[in-house]
């Protein structure tokens, strides 16, 4: 049942974050279907370095989904034509023989280009650090089950806790937003009794801090939602609403 | 001369941990604040030391490969962690829990390690919860468990299929607040490249910034490794890509010694190779054991018209399927530990009962359980995983089995620590997979997590403080004295090495031919005459490397094939430490078979009278044979018996 197949890749090449970018034109042949993309990226460079040329740069590691690595933003869709998946989850089976795959780093104000497909995240980091966390030390806690938790309200948390910080929700914004990230942990914490205590200052920081990095604001397109790879639900930006409209009424 | 002492404090095992921490030195909170501690690798080891590091009033660095602390391979933990909190009141107790760990590593592990594992077992689960880790829960609000292979009560916490994921970002969240505080600086895509001594001591290393390409020199009153396994020396494992043995292989040429390299664990249920191209495995998590049953055909006709496409799993009729693990192992069922299964799986496949279109793959078959429970309840289980297996295979484990095969998942071997985790470098600690200490010869599914995060939470914070005490006078070192000049020229000689050698292959063509000397000689099956053959290629892969690689590109900027051709070089290192390893252990223990030694029925055997003993390689210099002393392993509470999961 295997089948190959015959591609060319247009794919964004850059040296540095303030050089010029460009798109290189590359052909392969007898990709199988059963490959991923990323094996089919790897088969790229390969050919690259036998050619003595330099490989393409980009972003992977756990290869099954759940690192957040991989960033790639193919045909014109953050993570490519499938849904649910993260590039590394992507097959070639998906394509097309003869097919012209465009491939280009997530593109963000918040998520400068360090390299060809590699961009930097760490703004990401930041917004965690404003307050993405429960204020609480190794040690001293209570036993785990002194404050039972409804089980719908710990897997609702736990929901919103699937994301992986790819940044797929900004690449697809058309405002850059990273809304649906900060909504994801603010729900996660907001959902239970221990991260109900910090919520307001939780809600106002990590807002604060987005704006700070240059992200967009949100106007409702949900393209977001669409693209999250975990399947991450706009209900959490309502919920951040509310939370952050509550912090501020309190002030 | 190296001197093995694992330093297990006096008294009755039960109360060891707390005579050590009653009688360990303390560093007063204004001194904490002049000294410095780096902590290599955030995964949940690294991540967990440093964030209560730096609670606790040090001076921490921590380093990562990765653009992100979250980003370490810990967040791919699929099943769950254990503890030993008896919540569904099925007898378990802290010393079953150890009892149990030290069984499944066929009793190859310390003990005194091992029960303050379980001890401090139920600690982390407080932690993790207090933090808004989103475990899975019951109706009433408590805390759900299930169970996992060698252990016969449910003591496994998890978040659907994403345990790891949500123990790391736990752990990554309290390292973000420190960052935010200030008591810990995070350095990102920033790879530990040589370790520094001062008068025999660590006192710093030197990183690669791979971006940059640039070598920095940083100092540290202690140095914390937490680097992970060296699974990927086979090429194709579960590990991410970038997880490497280098750091390891760094403590170990400078004086440290690496602990039972043989011993690497083969996970059974993992997805088939497909074929050549292929860059890694993904693991099924072993959770799915508790519900699917692991079969192939009884009759081999069967099995080879599978193999040719002519016939379909679901077509074989319930007697024509041989449950083998339930037929081999009636007590434990599927829920053998992962050793035993994996071997099972071989010797089907080996027999030529295997299936998949090259005959290296057997079922994992959910219909059972589907009929039983339902697929809504199925799904709510292992949703997560039956779609990762569908959008890889391509088929639907709703309506037809899965298939898997064994795979090099994780590496119970590593640096040698003494009972505080320290190396045999003074100020150089190891923790996580990257020590050897906890699992012997096997690692029980759902103990990595609980090890990790152990070692990070509640060991580490307690025994760096007590080296420390004696180092308040150390004034911080500026990183232009001698040894860092001297280490750093080193590193950077090695990086233009590579560059000029301009060969032929590519890092990765010569990693995979590593791979499959690994795989073919030093895998499931291990006997004399392969392993002295794998030693004799893994030696013309070495050569070849050295004088064939080819890395494009220079030492400015980032250069991944530059980063990869470093930790080749490091691997080829390893691999020849694994075989030498494995060559010296006449026994099978564990996740170590050697072929010569099973028992009439084709389980492992143990030669506990010669091997009941750490192997501890100490480096003797490029090119010279490396020394072996031993740790030998006294057990007090527990008597060395068979496994006997039958």
């Amino acid at each position: 049942m295997e089948k190959f197949l015959n591609i060319t890749l247009k794919v964004w090449k850059q040296n540095g974050p303030r050089e010029k970018g460009r798109f290189e034109t590359y052909k392969l042949s007898n990709i199988s279907v059963d490959s991923s993309f990323l094996e089919m990226m790897d088969i790229l460079n390969e050919q690259l370095i036998n050619e003595g040329k330099e490989p393409v740069a980009f972003d992977h590691d756990c290869r099954e989904g759940i690192c957040g690595m991989c960033s790639l933003y193919i045909n014109g869709r953050p993570h490519g034509p499938d849904d649910d998946i993260t590039t590394c989850q992507l097959h070639m089976r998906k394509f097309k023989d003869g097919e012209t795959i465009t491939i280009e780093p997530w593109r963000s104000a918040g998520f400068p280009v360090i390299k060809d497909l590699i961009v930097d995240r760490s703004s990401f980091d930041k917004i965690i650090m404003a307050g993405g966390y429960v204020s609480v030390n190794t040690g001293g806690v209570p036993d785990a089950n002194a404050i039972p938790i409804p089980k719908d309200h710990a897997d609702e948390s736990m929901d919103a806790a699937s994301c992986i910080g790819c940044g797929a929700c900004v690449a697809a914004c058309k405002n850059g937003s990273a809304m649906l990230f900060v909504s994801a942990k603010v729900s996660q914490l907001a959902l239970l009794p221990q991260g109900k205590v910090e919520a307001a200052r939780r809600a106002k920081a990590m807002v604060a801090r987005m704006d700070e990095l240059g992200f967009g604001n949100c106007t409702n397109t949900g393209a977001c939602e669409v693209e999250c790879p975990k399947g991450i639900s706009i209900s959490n930006i309502a919920r951040l609403n509310r939370e952050y409209l509550k912090a501020k009424i309190k002030d | 001369m190296v001197k093995i002492d694992a330093k297990i404090p006096e008294g009755p095992l039960a109360q060891k941990w707390t005579n050590y921490k009653a009688h360990q030195k303390l560093v007063n909170p204004s001194n904490k604040r002049k000294l410095d501690i780096i902590v290599v690798g955030t995964g949940l080891a690294g991540a967990s030391a440093a964030a209560s590091f730096g609670e606790m009033g040090f001076n921490v660095k921590v380093f990562t490969i990765q653009d992100s602390p979250r980003r370490a391979h810990s967040i791919a933990a699929q099943g769950g962690i254990n503890a030993a909190k008896n919540y569904p009141n099925d007898g378990d107790s802290v010393h079953r829990l150890f009892y149990d760990t030290v069984k499944g590593g066929d009793y190859r592990a310390r003990e005194a390690n091992v029960f303050r594992l379980a001890e401090v077992s139920n600690a982390i689960i407080d932690q993790c919860v207090a933090q808004g880790v989103p475990f899975a829960r019951e109706y009433g609000g408590l805390l759900d468990n299930r169970s996992f292979g060698g252990a016969q009560v449910s003591r496994t916490f998890y978040a659907k299929g994403q345990t790891g994921q949500q123990l790391l970002l736990g752990a990554y969240q309290a390292l973000m607040r420190q960052v935010e505080l200030k008591t810990v600086t995070l350095y990102t895509r920033n790879e530990l490249v040589n370790i520094v001594l001062v008068d025999g001591k660590a006192r710093g290393i030197i990183s690669r910034d791979l971006v940059t390409g640039k070598l920095q020199r940083h100092f540290g009153h202690a140095v914390v490794l937490a680097t992970g396994g060296y699974g990927n020396t086979f090429f194709l494992s579960t590990n991410a890509i970038g997880s490497n043995g280098s750091a390891a292989l760094h403590a170990y040429k400078k004086g440290a010694l690496f602990a039972n390299p043989s011993f690497a664990q083969i996970h059974p249920t993992c997805i088939p190779v497909h074929g050549e191209f292929q860059s890694k495995l993904t693991l099924m998590s072993e959770s799915l054991r508790n519900d699917g049953r692991i079969w192939v055909p009884k009759k081999k006709e069967d099995a080879e018209a599978i193999r040719a496409g002519k016939l379909k799993p679901t077509q074989i009729a319930e007697d024509d399927r041989d449950y083998y693990l339930e037929r081999r192992y009636p007590a434990f069922g599927n829920l053998v530990p992962r050793d035993v299964a994996s071997r099972a799986a071989k010797e089907r496949c080996d027999a030529g009962f295997g299936v998949g279109n090259t005959g290296l793959a057997v079922y994992l078959d959910f219909k059972e359980a589907i009929e039983r429970l339902g697929e809504d309840t199925i799904r709510a289980r292992y949703g997560n995983l039956f779609q990762m297996y569908e959008k890889i295979v391509d088929d639907n484990p709703y309506d037809t089995p899965m298939m898997i095969y064994p795979a090099i998942h994780y590496t119970m071997g590593g640096i040698w620590v003494d009972y505080e985790l320290q190396t045999t470098v003074p100020g150089l600690f190891c923790a996580g997979e990257a020590n050897f200490s906890d699992h012997g010869a096997n690692r029980l599914g759902a103990s990595a997590l609980m090890q990790g995060l152990a070692d990070g939470y509640f060991v580490l914070p307690y025994t760096v403080q007590n080296y420390l005490a004696d180092d308040i006078r150390t004034p911080r070192m500026k990183g232009d004295e001698p040894a860092f000049v001297e280490a750093e020229k080193e590193s950077q000689e090695r990086l233009n090495k590579l560059l000029l050698i301009k060969g032929k292959r590519s890092v990765d063509n010569i990693h995979k031919q590593l791979g499959h000397i690994m795989w073919d000689f030093v895998g499931m099956a291990r006997n004399k005459e392969g392993l002295e053959i794998a030693l004799e290629k893994i030696k013309e892969v070495k050569k070849e490397f050295w004088t064939n690689v080819n890395v494009p590109g220079t030492n400015d900027g980032m250069n991944i094939e530059l980063e990869k051709a470093n930790r080749l070089a490091d691997f080829i290192e390893i691999g020849e430490l694994m075989a030498l390893d494995a060559l010296m252990r006449e026994e099978s223990c564990g996740g170590h078979f050697r072929e010569e030694h099973q028992t009439e029925e084709g389980e492992a055997l143990r030669h506990d009278d010669k091997f009941a003993f750490v192997s501890c390689w100490e480096y003797k210099g490029e090119g010279q044979e490396p020394v072996m002393h031993k740790e030998d392993l006294k057990y007090e509470e527990i008597q060395l018996v068979q496994r006997n999961y039958k």
